[in-house]
């Protein structure tokens, strides 16, 4: 407020004084006024002055203020204004000029500075309005973020809970376990009021109630399976909120009042085991579920979250892994045990088995060896017997004593062998023997049983059927003669008739047999043999029992016999790899019995292992060539001289020549006829293949021709290919000795040619 | 006396051939073939086996003289040679022949004319060899008809 110096009259004081040098103040009435005025002004100065340093100070204290130029504006106001106000001090009395000059620049300053704050203002304040909003902004959305932030934390806690239940539930391998556990958990998770596991009943129409949280008893709750609810949820992998008030979320008497909370049920996948496949995976084949039901506590406001929702859905799935496991390994283990007992049986049998098997050995042996022990004695002691002075019919009978008595031992042995047949322990003797002779020895020994019947036998003997044979001659004897006695003994009357023969390709492959596919090669042939008798035959349905052993038909009991002939008789058969059957037409129709066996060839093998041996056996090598005419061609005079010596020496008729054209023309003069030529192959001229071509040009048939062997020092295969190519008939190195030439000789008489040695 | 002295100097001369390798197996098979009714069989040979080697040694030297060499024929010769003395049984003649054969399929000169000094030196050892060996079996044999 600015001052004016006011001059008031002063009443009976000098008043005409425009500069009055009185030094005394006046204080008029208003001399009050005044010193509240002055008093005022003074602090409004300490107040303006204190202001700024005030701002200064607490801008200084804070970090952050955006706006310094403004302050320094405004301080500058205010100190410029608290600084006009201390002056005004000074013009309460009388001033000098340079006081009012003062106070004037700063009231200047003072105007000017405010205005320009004053403009400043209007744009600071907005900005320092909204500064206030955006505060206010952020402060939502910090408490917005907190409020998700508990969201989360409280998401994660239900996945750690579902960690540790999905832990609990597959730590364990019981299905009763599993199901209270996930139960339980799930209760405490969710903080759910009931839940409860609905299983699908034996039949598969039901669902029935087997786990729940609270109730400790369930009794036995049943629903129908066809529920459209519980279609619905069947059909979704997800859960499913469903009303509380359907059947399966009633698991407790409602107790009216309180509105029930929130149900949701998800289906929990069941394996099926008795459609367990490795390859097929279960979720397609598996059409079983279990229910799983969960209900929020009632009365509380509650809802079901989605977050929830998964978690329920991530248990289900669990829970049907941790079933699945569950239910594998009770198969398992339930196979296990059945495989544990099973083996137990079995080693229970084999035990009995192998003690049977011991038994019967030990009662064969014993009873071979008191069975054998007479036989000796009576075959022995006819054996003396023969050789004392008899007459011929005592010859006669004590030879037929003789040959039963062999017969009798033979069927001992029979015994003995059957039960190593058995064990496969039986091996077949090989030799060369006389097939034809076989067949009459087995004649002989039956003709006077067959002639005490009046049976007649006939022997046919097929021209083809090799008279030497290689096998088992003891024991196809026993083979036949087993069959041609079982005819004798069925027959009462009429004939017996055994051909003997060689299996046929066509007749080989017997309908009957579709195992026996009998190879026929040059090594072997085989024996077709057949028993024809007109005796009481045999039932069709019974033939395929006749090699049993000891089975007998009603026939045969009545004749007596071990029944185990023919059961011996197809034991030696397989063992020749041949096959024995039996045809018959009926009862009283007479049988006939049939058997192919493989033998050996004797000639081939004997053939055969002649060629194999190299160089050819000294055996077969002849030393005496006397006569043989040798014609020789060599170009070297010593080679020439050497090799007819040592032809010479092996009683050759020698000739000797020089060159291929010198034995062309000897042999086409026709004078000589050799047999062997021995010619060089390196000469000079006409080397040794061409001779041996134009040899084979004169003499095409190989009859006129002679044996051309080749005498070279060249030995490599290649040369004796090509020698053989060109037709000759054999290569000798040399140097040849004595020996060589002696055996090449031979072999080349024998064979006509020196391939097989070489 | 003298014809056992004579007739064991004959063996061990004999062996001695058969020990340093002038004489192999041939040698010996020559020596079955000679009997009564073939006495001189071996001399025989082996004259003409000195014979004929002596010609072919002669025109192998001549051929490879030439210029230039013929080594077909050079090889016909040697090749002949070797098989005389493979039947003969001398055993060193022919293997110093299979290094002159490779020597003439290479078409080497040196190297065949070194072969063929070779051979050479062979020959005639084995040459004075048989001969003396010849005289002491005539000389004993004519002994021992003589004793007859």
């Amino acid at each position: 407020m600015s001052r004016k110096n006011v001059k008031v009259p002063l009443l009976g004081s000098c008043n005409m004084m425009e500069s009055c040098n009185c030094i005394e103040p006046q204080w008029p009435a208003d001399e009050l006024l005044m010193k509240y005025q002055y008093i005022s002004d003074f602090f409004i100065a300490l107040a303006y002055f204190s202001i700024p340093l005030e701002l200064i100070y607490f801008v200084k204290k804070s970090a952050v203020f955006p706006y310094r130029w403004v302050l320094v504006q405004f301080g500058a106001f205010i100190v410029l204004c608290g600084a006009t106000h201390l002056i005004n001090l000074w013009t309460f009395t009388m001033h000098t000029k340079t006081v009012a000059v003062v106070m004037t620049v700063s009231k200047v300053l003072t105007a000017a500075v405010s205005c320009a704050t004053a403009l400043m203002l209007v744009h600071i304040i907005p900005d320092l309005l909204s500064v206030k909003t955006r505060e206010l902004f952020l402060k939502n959305k910090a408490a917005e973020l907190d409020r998700e932030m508990g969201l989360i934390r409280t998401q994660e806690e239900t996945g750690r809970h579902v960690r540790m239940l999905t832990h609990e539930i597959r730590s364990t391998l019981d299905r009763h376990t599993i199901l209270k556990t996930t139960l339980v958990e799930l209760g405490r998770t969710l903080a759910l009021e009931e839940c409860a596991l609905w299983m699908p009943t034996r039949t598969g129409l039901e669902l029935q109630l087997s786990h729940t949280l609270r109730h400790q008893n369930p009794v036995g709750h049943s629903v129908p399976i066809q529920l459209p609810v519980i279609n619905q949820v069947f059909s979704s992998n997800h859960a499913v909120k469903i009303s509380p008030n359907c059947p399966v979320a009633r698991v407790r008497p409602l107790t009216g009042k309180y509105i029930p909370g929130e149900v949701v049920a998800v289906r929990v996948p069941l394996l099926h085991l008795s459609n367990f496949q490795i390859n097929d995976w279960p979720e397609l084949s598996t059409k079983r579920y279990a229910l799983m039901v969960l209900m929020l506590p009632s009365d509380s406001a509650r809802q079901w979250h989605v977050y929830e929702m998964e978690l329920v859905e991530v248990v289900a799935d669990q829970v049907a892994v941790a079933l699945s496991h569950a239910a594998i390994l009770e198969e398992s283990m339930r196979a296990r045990d059945l495989l544990m007992e099973q083996n137990v049986a079995l080693d229970l049998a084999r035990r009995e088995a192998e003690m049977a098997i011991r038994a019967r050995n030990d009662f064969l042996a014993v009873m071979n060896h008191e069975m054998r022990t007479p036989m000796h004695a009576i075959i022995a002691l006819s054996s003396l017997l023969q050789e004392t002075e008899l007459t011929s019919e005592q010859r006669l009978m004590v030879e037929t004593i003789l040959k039963s008595s062999n017969l009798l031992a033979t069927l001992i042995n029979d015994v003995l062998d059957l039960s190593r047949l058995e064990d496969g322990s039986l091996e077949l003797d090989s030799g060369t023997f006389n097939l034809h002779a076989v067949f009459r020895e087995v004649l002989n020994l039956i003709k006077p049983i067959a002639s005490v019947k009046k049976l007649s036998m006939v022997l046919n003997l097929t021209p083809d059927l090799p008279e030497y044979a290689v096998g088992d001659e003891q024991r196809l004897m026993q083979i036949i003669l087993n069959v041609v006695g079982n005819a004798v003994k069925f027959s009462k009357e009429g004939s017996i008739s055994v051909t003997a023969s060689i299996a046929k390709a066509e007749s080989l492959r017997d309908a009957r047999s579709p195992e026996f596919f009998p190879v026929p090669s040059d090594a072997h042939f085989y024996l077709r043999v057949q028993v024809k008798d007109t005796g009481t035959g045999i039932n069709p349905q019974d033939i395929p029992k006749i090699f049993n052993k000891f089975a007998h038909t009603q026939a045969a009991k009545n004749q007596g016999g071990t029944g185990l002939g023919l059961a011996i008789c197809k034991r030696f058969v397989s063992l020749m790899e041949g096959h024995v059957w039996l045809e018959s037409e009926g009862v009283g129709k007479g049988c006939t019995a049939i058997f192919i066996v493989k033998l050996g060839s004797k000639d081939h093998t004997n053939d055969h292992e002649h060629q194999n041996l190299l160089p050819a056996p000294t055996s077969y090598v002849r030393t005496d060539f006397s006569g043989l005419k040798v014609l020789v061609i060599d170009d070297n005079g010593v080679n020439r001289i050497v090799t007819k010596g040592l032809l010479v020496r092996m009683g050759c008729d020698v000739m000797v020549v020089s060159s291929g054209q010198e034995c062309l023309e000897l042999m086409s003069s026709g004078g000589q006829k050799f047999k062997v030529l021995l010619l060089d192959l390196s000469m000079p001229g006409m080397d040794g293949y061409d001779v041996a071509r134009h040899i084979q040009d004169r003499f095409p048939t190989r009859h006129d021709r002679p044996l051309i062997v080749a005498l070279t020092g060249n030995t490599d295969r290649a040369t004796r290919d090509r020698c053989y190519r060109v037709g000759m008939d054999g290569v000798i190195p040399k140097p040849v000795s004595l020996d060589r030439m002696r055996s090449a000789l031979s072999e080349l008489l024998e064979f006509g040619n020196l391939r097989g040695s070489q | 006396m003298e014809v056992i002295q004579l007739q064991r100097r004959h063996i061990e001369h004999i062996n001695s051939l058969f020990q340093e390798g002038y004489l192999d197996d041939q040698f010996t098979q020559l020596q079955q073939l000679q009997d009564e009714v073939n006495p001189d069989f071996v001399v025989e040979v082996v004259s003409l086996f000195f014979q004929d080697s002596e010609k072919l040694l002669t025109d192998l030297g001549r051929t490879l003289e030439a210029q230039p060499v013929d080594f077909k024929r050079v090889d016909a010769c040697v090749h002949q040679l070797k098989g005389s003395s493979s039947s003969i049984g001398a055993q060193r003649v022919k293997n110093v022949c299979i290094p002159f054969r490779v020597s003439c399929e290479e078409k080497n000169r040196d190297g065949c004319l070194r072969c063929l000094r070779q051979v050479e030196q062979e020959f005639v050892f084995i040459k004075n060899k048989l001969e003396t060996l010849f005289r002491v079996s005539n000389i004993s044999r004519l002994s021992k008809a003589s004793r007859v």
